[in-house]
């Protein structure tokens, strides 16, 4: 089964560090590889470090975190050879980087899934930093390259500079899903999706998060698998949503993280069933097919 | 001490107490004394070396800006448009047409012993060739058995064939990404733009390590091509530099007929600001007479051909989006702060006129806050700088690296695409640098361009484009002007200006040994000054025995 990787991305400050810790200590029984082509500190905390031998540090529940500088073709397949093999790779990628090229060499690395890009923003500094000239395009490239935004650090402004950010966010970035995360809590479903498919633990139930929900389609006659994950794609309402449908032609795998879908065929059959995660209030399924609360 | 008195049919020192002499006395390696042979016999007993009689002495020239990758490319076939030399001497004619270049190619590929070893072509630039496209049914004649891969001159295309997009998985339908055109079967045409299509492809083919790795065998090459330049000095201007890297350079540049001075910069990447300075300030006592250390090359944005440089209002003349950030304006001002507080040199490529204003804020507002007297810090190709930006930078204390190669070859191409007709005229303003009194030198970048100082100086001199237009009349120099630049405007970019540069007493013994005398031919065919060889501290080196 090829490797997830997930890439976070975003402008200096916006939290990509805080995130990182926050998914090393709550993807439970899941090995992760963090690849960092920051100018700054590994983003790893102190405690959480068990070695570090100056390329790789070992991280607690076997996960490692190296810097990879200028070669990130040769960082990824260095991954590849660990043993034993991570279940995840996280990319956090420098503050000026643009996200969808790395998604790129991500994609064109065989034995790599791409699992989407999540951008973060500060919600006390993402509009200064717009404005600046040097930075205006960047901002509005990174943000546009993201499947999912998530706005950090809420609870430094004020509830109306909030919306106003979130508006702005959507006028830059139309209908992708804004998660607010305060101290980087996204929950793992929606960061890096179902982790249980590829062979950790069952996921939580949001513990702690209960802006989110998630929903379980399961469509009981064959249904149009493109039709299906491109409508899930263009619903901002819905952050992830993966499982298993039937076609006329066989099973289908539906992948989808915010506006980003995959459909692939499966040759074997599958309990059928599409769990989509998204927030409470926003997470409306119309579209045709059976669903049930999780 | 030994003391050897070299005749030479003239000696040009760039030392303006004593611009020509006959005779100059090496001693221990360095200087003893530039003059007449009367005067030169004071010092003593000599043994007088007659050797250079019929040739013509200059300081050694230094390169600023190259990479020592150009010592590893010579292994790959080079199918360039223009002639060009390797580092054995032998001279590769350029190749002007597909058919020629895919001869070439199959050639190399005949020679190999194995049907799946990759041939590997570098140097292909489609711009001379009216643009023409090269598929992937063309790289199949060379071979369907072994991979094909050419990496054209501009470092943003390569062209592959059948066999190694199959290797790299990419043989399939469905790609959707914009540096992947499509054939009409749906299947990749064969041609991968942008580093982030290229590099996961060419790392099955090793090419990930050829622009980033150093090996014996790099250093040694490299330093033969600056034999045959006439180069004494030379850079390798951004390495990820750490403590096995650079027990290599010690060990190959110490090797006794090692001929050349290396200096090595370490990039700006997988380091923390203050572990990057500190590094750098650590390395200051393993500096030797041929390896200098400690100083730091930071890449601020990409390159105009490529559309990756930042450029201000209004942009790119065909349209193009605005090209990409490498730093942080925040991260770079902090290393431009804690590199001035420990007296650590910065270079900094920028290429596009946003990036060089970045450069020159983020270092105004670092001095306002850490005053330096002599820092030096230095713009590394800064293409499109416009004459205020020259003024900034002289009030800053900043000195210039320009690319004067670049301006004929890409000229053209800068003109009608890139940034247009009247910006193109101000690319890679010597004139400008000169009056506004910034220390100025002009480099090859080699690998990128082929290294050759005297060729540099005549670009810079000539602003010819490959069309044979003069492109940007107003920014040509003189050839004393750029003669001077590829000396002691180089020595001086690199702080080195007290120990070469020119040919006075007391400098390290390092001498371009010419055939012909570049003062006295005709400004266009200063190029073709033909180069003996060198003396590097002390050591001939003749072109023809390295």
């Amino acid at each position: 089964m090829p490797l997830p990787v997930t890439l976070i991305a975003g402008y200096l400050g916006s939290g990509k560090t805080t995130l990182v810790n926050y998914l090393l200590r709550n993807a439970k029984g899941c090995r992760l590889a963090v690849l960092v082509n920051d100018f700054g500190d590994l983003p790893i905390d102190a405690d959480l470090i068990e070695a570090d031998d100056g390329t790789v540090v070992q991280i607690a529940g076997g996960c490692v975190c190296c810097a990879y500088g200028g070669n990130l073709s040769r960082a990824l397949a260095s991954v590849l050879e660990m043993r034993p093999r991570p279940n995840h790779v996280l990319i956090e990628a420098s503050g000026v980087s643009l996200p969808g090229s790395i998604a790129a060499t991500v994609e064109l690395t065989a034995g790599l899934w791409f699992n989407g890009t999540l951008v973060l923003a500060d919600a006390e500094q993402i509009r200064r930093n717009a404005a600046s000239s040097y930075l205006a395009d960047t901002i509005t490239r990174q943000l546009r390259q993201g499947d999912l935004l998530i706005l950090t650090k809420p609870d430094l402004v004020p509830d109306e500079e909030l919306a106003a950010t979130a508006n702005w966010l959507e006028t830059i970035a139309p209908r992708r899903p804004v998660v607010h995360a305060q101290f980087g809590a996204v929950p793992v479903d929606v960061a890096l999706g179902s982790l249980s498919a590829h062979g950790a633990g069952p996921a939580d139930k949001f513990n702690g998060h209960s802006r989110f929900k998630s929903v379980v389609l399961r469509p009981e006659r064959p249904v149009d698998a493109e039709a299906m994950a491109s409508a899930l794609a263009a619903n901002p309402g819905v952050a992830r949503a993966k499982g298993f449908v039937l076609t006329p032609s066989g099973y289908a795998l539906l992948h989808v993280v915010g506006p980003r879908y995959t459909v692939e065929s499966i040759a074997c059959s599958h309990p059928i069933g599409v769990v989509c995660i998204g927030l409470d209030a926003e997470l409306e399924l119309d579209c045709g097919f059976e669903s049930q609360i999780a | 001490m030994r003391t050897t008195i070299y005749s030479a049919k003239k000696i040009i020192t760039m030392n303006a107490n004593r611009p020509n002499v006959s005779h100059v006395a090496v001693r221990g390696g360095r200087i003893l004394g530039a003059g007449t042979l009367a005067e030169l016999e004071g010092w003593g007993d000599y043994v007088l070396d007659e050797r250079f009689k019929d040739k013509v002495l200059m300081p050694g020239f230094v390169e600023g800006h190259g990479h020592s990758a150009a010592g590893a490319l010579w292994d790959h076939v080079y199918v360039g448009w223009f002639d060009d030399v390797d580092s054995d001497g032998k001279r590769w004619s350029g190749l002007k047409s597909v058919d020629d270049v895919v001869e070439r190619l199959k050639r190399a590929g005949d020679e190999m012993t194995d049907q799946t070893t990759p041939v590997i072509g570098w140097g292909f630039d489609p711009i001379y060739m009216s643009n023409k496209r090269i598929g992937r049914a063309d790289l199949d004649r060379v071979s369907t058995t072994r991979p094909v891969v050419v990496m054209q001159a501009s470092g943003h295309i390569m062209n592959v064939n059948t066999r190694a997009l199959e290797l790299a998985g990419m043989l399939r339908t469905g790609h959707t990404h914009p540096g992947i055109p499509l054939g009409d079967d749906g299947l990749p045409a064969g041609e991968l733009k942008s580093p982030e299509i290229m590099t996961p492809v060419g790392r099955h083919f090793g090419l990930d390590s050829v622009m980033v790795t150093a090996n014996e065998a790099s250093l040694r090459n490299y330093a033969r091509l600056c034999v045959r330049a006439g180069v004494t000095t030379t850079t390798d201007l951004g390495v990820e530099l750490d403590d096995t890297l650079l027990g290599l350079y010690e060990n190959v540049t110490g090797e006794p007929d090692y001929p050349v001075c290396l200096v090595v910069l370490r990039i700006a990447f997988g380091a923390t600001p203050t572990d990057l300075v500190d590094y750098c300030v650590s390395t200051r006592n393993r500096t030797t007479e041929r390896l200098d250390l400690g100083r730091i090359k930071v890449i601020a944005d990409g390159s105009i051909q490529g559309f990756t440089a930042r450029l201000r209002w209004p942009g790119y003349y065909n349209g193009a989006e605005n090209g990409l950030w490498y730093i942080a304006p925040s991260q770079l001002e902090q290393i431009y702060e804690l590199a001035l507080m420990k007296n650590v040199q910065v270079h900094t490529h920028t290429n596009g006129d946003e990036a060089t204003q970045l450069a020159i804020d983020c270092l105004g507002s670092a001095l306002g806050k850490i005053g330096s007297a002599d820092h030096r810090f230095t713009l590394q190709h800064c293409q499109l700088a416009s004459t205020a930006q020259f003024r900034q930078m002289a009030s800053l204390g900043m000195c210039v690296n320009l690319f004067a190669n670049h301006h004929f070859y890409w000229g053209d191409e800068h003109s009608h695409l890139t940034v247009g007709p009247e910006r193109a005229k101000r690319m890679n303003a010597c004139r400008t640098a000169l009056e506004a009194g910034v220390p100025m030198t002009i480099h090859s970048d080699v690998p990128v361009t082929p290294l050759a100082p005297l060729f540099t100086a005549w670009a810079a001199v000539n602003r010819l484009t490959a069309s044979g237009r003069v492109l940007g009349a107003h920014q040509c120099i003189s050839v004393h002007e750029a003669l001077r630049a590829i000396t002691l405007g180089a020595a001086y970019t690199l702080k080195l200006d007290d120990e070469i540069g020119s040919i006075e007493v007391g400098k390290r013994a390092d001498f371009a040994v010419l055939e012909g005398d570049p003062t006295e031919v005709d400004p266009i065919s200063l190029k073709d000054v033909r180069v003996w060889g060198t003396v590097q501290g002390g050591r001939i080196f003749a072109a023809a025995d390295i």
